[in-house]
């Protein structure tokens, strides 16, 4: 599309998330809540919805909803109840959805995102909780529908922004800073693929300027936080050119298409919603006391943008660093913990950004699995920082050393395998004579300005020793002859 | 408060439910006669009373996250009008 068209518009976008939460049990009933297990397995009399009986809440859903909201800074819902959203469809067994319509769980709040190196903070609406449904299967050829009831009664929070969102890249900070928070909460494994945390997006454009919202379509079946991107890119280009021919957006719910990367219009004739919610009268009001909150505050582990601002303050480290290192929990965790062992902040994220990250990536482990204690490691970072051993060898000798042998000590490691550099200037400066005095020629091409040499100075120094000559005292003694 | 002919026919298309004309009119009827009974209680004045949303006075009747399982895989599918040996069986609809 035309640059100067589209720039004409602003385009306004909300978020609509649901979050599977990892509890062992159903919201309303005992019964697994495991994703992956044969159809119809976990299943109960409860989660089947036959005659007589009765839901009964699951304790951690409630303390679960109520991290995510302390996370995002919403306002705790004291009193709490659930409503009934009435329709049919197969896999709702009972014919309504337990949910939360009048009196959410968290009520504000919102999600900090970092865009074009600016924060912004995007509010959320609300937050509540509720069941999810069973799941409907059309095969071809089969003339009937197959319904597996395993996933009806899982827990879900869902998570509403308001319409802040001003782009498709926006809206990409957004759900990835979401699914850091539940994964840092512990709360649900943020898995887009396997639908634990699924995004509708409401999108619509309107003239910059104008005071009023467009006409907004909802689009569903986003399958991963890039697909969401570009869902929302594609309907915002959709919608511009329709306005541009004249023609009028409807507001419909509409399916993207995860092969050719387009949304169409689901529906031809959009029915017309008509939940009738009231309160349930099957499950009793939830009275969230100051204790109660109390102990969940307690629980809370630190947050991403806490660490965030503890990493750059404390540890002066750049944002790129920052951002790679609380990507998760664990890893920042690790970090933070690594720093009350070193006072080499920036080595230290060099470490696990550059040799830890990739050992880790090359056998898809988490830094939970590495088995390398931060005394260790924080011990191999003093060894490079004081000259002792260069980097080079710390990373790929001595590393992968330590990862193997238990017991031993970064230093032992590097005086069993003649690693220890030479610092020592006595030791180095006849090596440096012999070379510079080995090629005078290219000591004179040094000399009329052909700086660039030195590394092949430096090469040869390097061969002689073995590697063992300290990168730094050998430069110093070399321009030292040479710049005399 | 009087209820209309297509709001019955609006009401019983959102419970799946199907009426002959001659019951549509003594629904209109009957419906009717018991809003009007219900708008009976717009004569108190219910200003600063909080909704009632509850019968009981009970609150928090939670249940630990201990899984459990209650039903085995052929009981569930036991009363199922149609199904085969994993799943329960509807008329196809596209969603």
């Amino acid at each position: 599309m035309d640059k100067t068209i589209a720039d004409k518009y602003q385009p306004v976008i909300g978020l609509e998330i649901h979050a599977q939460l990892s509890t062992l049990s159903k919201i309303f009933a005992p019964d697994s809540g495991e994703f992956g297990n044969m159809p119809n397995t976990n299943v109960s009399a409860i989660t089947l919805a036959h005659p007589g009986t009765l839901p009964k809440l699951n304790k951690k859903v409630v303390e679960y909803a109520v991290k995510m909201g302390l996370a995002c800074g919403c306002t705790i819902n004291r009193y709490n109840f659930f409503d009934r959203k009435n329709y049919f469809y197969p896999d709702l067994p009972k014919g309504y959805q337990t949910t939360q319509d009048k009196a959410p769980i968290c009520k504000g709040g919102g999600i900090r995102i970092h865009v074009n190196g600016q924060q912004k903070i995007i509010r959320l609406n609300r937050i509540h909780m509720e069941e999810d449904a069973g799941k409907n299967l059309h095969l071809s050829g089969e003339t009937d529908t197959l319904v597996d009831f395993n996933r009806a009664g899982v827990p879900l929070i869902e998570i509403v922004t308001e319409p802040d969102i001003r782009s498709s890249e926006e809206a990409f900070e957004v759900l990835t800073e979401i699914r850091k928070l539940v994964r840092y909460l512990d709360i649900c494994d943020g898995n887009m693929e396997e639908g634990s945390l699924r995004c509708d997006a409401n999108i619509s454009v309107m003239l910059k300027g104008a005071d009023k919202f467009g006409k907004k379509v909802e689009v569903k079946n986003m399958n991963s936080i890039r697909n969401v991107q570009r869902a929302i890119d594609f309907e915002i280009n959709r919608q511009i050119a329709e306005l541009e021919k004249g023609n009028e957006i409807f507001s419909e719910t509409r399916h993207f298409d995860t092969v050719n990367f387009t949304t169409h219009g689901m529906r031809t004739k959009e029915e017309l919603n008509d939940y009738r919610y009231f309160p349930e009268p099957d499950l009793q009001p939830v009275v969230i006391s100051e204790e109660w909150l109390d102990q969940i505050k307690k629980s809370m582990p630190p947050l991403p943008w806490q660490l965030y601002e503890k990493f750059a303050q404390q540890y002066q480290l750049p944002s790129y660093d920052i951002h790679v290192l609380t990507e998760t929990k664990e890893m920042a965790l690790y970090f933070d913990e690594l720093c009350s062992k070193t006072t080499h902040y920036k080595a230290a994220s060099n470490w696990l950004m550059g040799p830890v990250k990739s050992y880790l990536n090359e056998r898809t482990m988490t830094i939970t699995q590495l088995n390398l204690a931060t005394d260790t490691l924080a011990q191999l970072i003093e060894l490079v920082e004081s000259g002792k051993v260069s980097f080079a060898m710390a990373s790929q000798k001595i590393f992968p050393e330590l990862i193997i042998s238990k017991n031993k000590t970064p230093l032992q490691i590097a005086e069993q395998l003649n690693l220890i550099q030479e610092s020592n200037t006595d030791a180095i400066k006849p090596i440096v004579d012999e070379v510079l005095a080995k090629y005078p020629e290219k000591v004179k091409e040094y000399r009329a300005g052909k700086k660039g040499i030195l590394a092949m100075f430096m090469g040869e120094v390097m061969k002689q020793t073995k590697g063992k000559a300290d990168p730094k005292v050998a430069t110093k003694l070399l321009q030292e002859v040479l710049d005399a | 408060m009087k209820i209309d002919k297509k709001t019955v026919e609006n009401i019983a298309h959102l419970a799946r439910l199907e009426f002959t004309e001659e019951e549509k009119l003594e629904l209109t009827d009957s419906l009717s006669k018991i809003l009007d009974w219900v708008d009976k209680l717009s004569e108190i004045n219910t200003e600063g009373v909080e909704p009632l949303i509850h019968m009981s006075e009970e609150t928090n009747v939670l249940r630990e996250d201990i899984p459990q399982n209650t039903l085995s895989h052929s009981d569930a599918l036991d009363n199922a009008p149609k199904k085969d040996s994993d799943y329960f069986r509807v008329p196809k609809f596209l969603g």
